[in-house]
């Protein structure tokens, strides 16, 4: 049989179900495929091989048993390192949590499980997901599979890279401004932000609670829908979980793959051509894909949402102010290290050197501009305004999805830059999030296709829809699909 | 007129229990300056009448029944901490000897 590392997660499905491939050959070619290719890339902080043996093997029993097999049965799927996997090592790439193993599951990664599919490790991010380049890990960079000198995304990076790299078919990341999309749209994979609600935050190490949103990567449109459809839904355990039925993601995708957008009407948002700073061949490819959505036959409409220009810096607020918080729990008793407890320093002086030596220069960056943003004098000026700037831009989306059905722009400003390029001048590294993180502040859906290259890497187009609508991003995203090349990187 | 000063990065590490060092004061200043500089244009907003949103999905109260089940095992938590003795976290001293 050929290389099934090159098959979609649908087919990667149907050859299993069909007694074509066992799953277990399916899970030895995938972790073959990364002993070869990932000291290169460093997509995975850990490779669980006997966890992944494990799960393949189950699969073939239950086939061998007659047993009727879901949508995704034996297939591969990498996890995002910021979801607890329990007795599988998880770090959120820092070093405070260096050696721990959660003794729980995310509901994400217990609904992966009970869909059949096979977990092949945990995939290296920026630390805490605070990043847009996976290079603020603290187990080294991400490299991305289109050229090794450049960044694959992040702060989902690993998991972008290992699906553009053919090491999983399928992977989980987590997109709090922008951290699914940014690392899909710069490794030409797709990536999606469900609604926020939509997928459970049970079990995600917290970075910013009332934005992050767990998600899939996949090689194309229906991959990720039938990923998404597996790990969506309400979750009592997450009191911000929405309480409805799962939009028809993979339906949507079905339907879109007829290439027939008639009756759908497309939104370009002037405020964002009138950003400044994004490439000349990120916005020639964009609009491109733009008079590609009228060719299928929808109607494009141009409209304003005024407050987008604020989006960016009312996020850089409200993400670090959540994480100062959040990030309180690291302090050297429950998990993770302790550093400095040699029997003379007091409780506190062992906290503050736990922190030091345990949080890398971005996560301190944050949560000390959290802790300024959030301190007396200042937090109706900053987090106060900031969470006004929030009710601005939903009400900029309510009424722009008065006049459309979905919003589009390009995922990104910039294709992948080169390491080290931005990492010490934070406002240039923030400014990648620049069309993600309106989504984020709305809680509605988004999704990166691939739109092609410029100067030979990756374009994503973005594809923004109402809240709890994630289906009508699929279904233009599935018919955007059926007129591009799929883009392979040369690894 | 710089937005932060080093004084004050010193002294908001201090709250957020970092042990910062010396170099580290001196580039976070700066970088936290030029982060400020951007975001403090959330000032032009004319937002007075404007209702904060913290939750973008408007869930209240959400509750469950109240039925116990059971928790991680001891043992299966404790495993994951620095230092446990007699079934516990341990800590370092937190009172100072008579």
């Amino acid at each position: 049989m050929t290389d099934v590392t090159n098959l979609t997660a649908a087919e990667l499905a149907g050859v299993i179900a069909s007694g074509e491939a066992s799953a277990a050959e399916v899970a030895e070619a995938f972790l073959g495929r990364i002993e070869a290719e990932d000291g290169a890339i460093n997509a995975f902080l850990h490779v669980d091989a006997e966890g992944a043996r494990a799960a393949a093997r189950a699969v073939d029993e239950a086939r061998a048993a007659g047993r009727e097999l879901g949508p995704l049965a034996g297939v591969p799927v990498a996890v995002k390192d910021i979801m607890t996997t329990k007795g599988v090592p998880t770090t959120a790439a820092s070093k405070m949590l260096e050696g721990w193993k959660p003794p729980y599951d995310a509901t994400v990664v217990e609904r992966l499980k009970a869909a059949g599919t096979v977990m092949l490790g945990k995939t290296n991010m920026d630390e805490f997901a605070m990043g847009s380049s996976t290079e603020y890990s603290a187990y080294g960079p991400t490299r991305n599979p289109w050229d090794l000198s450049r960044i694959p995304g992040g702060s989902s990076g690993g998991s972008s890279a290992a699906v553009a790299s053919r090491m999983a078919p399928l992977s989980l990341g987590t997109d709090t401004g922008g951290s699914i999309r940014q690392p899909g749209a710069v490794t030409g994979t797709v990536g999606a932000k469900p609604t926020y609600g939509g997928t459970s935050r049970y079990g995600l190490i917290a970075f910013s609670s009332s934005l992050d949103t767990p998600g899939p990567f996949a090689r194309n449109v229906l991959d990720a829908a039938l990923l998404h459809e597996v790990i969506a839904g309400h979750d009592r355990r997450d009191s911000t979980s929405i309480p409805q039925p799962v939009p028809p993601v993979v339906a949507a995708a079905r339907q879109g793959a007829t290439g027939d957008l008639t009756g759908m009407r497309v939104g370009v948002v002037r405020e964002f051509d009138e950003a400044e700073g994004a490439e000349p061949g990120v916005i020639a490819a964009y609009k491109q894909a733009v008079e590609t959505l009228g060719k299928l036959g929808a109607e494009v409409v141009e409209l304003s949402c005024p407050h987008f220009p604020y989006a960016l810096p009312a996020y850089y607020l409200i993400a670090p102010s959540e994480c100062s918080s959040n990030l309180a729990r690291f302090d050297g008793v429950r998990y993770g290290v302790r550093t400095g407890d040699d029997g003379h320093n007091s409780l506190e002086e062992v906290m503050a050197l736990t922190r030091e030596a345990g949080f890398g220069p971005e996560v301190k960056r944050r949560i000390i501009l959290g802790t300024y943003a959030l301190s007396a004098g200042y937090v109706d000026e900053y987090y106060g305004k900031a969470q006004k700037v929030k009710t601005l831009i939903t009400r900029d989306f309510t009424a722009a999805f008065e006049q459309v059905d979905v919003l589009v722009s390009p995922t990104t400003p910039f294709t992948a830059f080169e390491i080290g390029s931005r990492t010490e001048d934070p406002v240039q590294m923030y400014l990648a999030d620049l069309y993600t993180i309106p989504s984020n502040l709305y809680g509605g859906p988004a999704i990166s296709v691939p739109c092609g290259l410029s100067d030979g890497l990756p374009v994503g187009l973005q594809i923004m829809a109402p809240t709890m609508r994630d289906d009508l991003m699929y279904r233009v995203g599935a018919a955007f699909e059926t007129t591009q090349t799929p883009l392979v990187p040369q690894r | 007129m710089s937005a932060i000063s080093r004084d004050e990065v010193a002294h908001l590490a201090r709250l957020a229990r970092l042990a910062v060092t010396e170099d580290e004061l001196d580039r976070f200043a700066g970088q936290l300056d030029s982060i400020l500089q951007h975001v403090a244009r959330i000032g032009e907003v004319a937002a007075d009448d404007i209702p904060p949103t913290s939750h973008s999905v408007p869930l209240v109260n959400v509750m469950r029944a109240d039925v116990p089940e059971p928790s991680l095992a001891r043992e299966d938590v404790l495993a994951g901490a620095p230092d446990s003795a007699e079934d516990r976290f341990r800590v370092p001293r937190i009172l100072d000897e008579e």
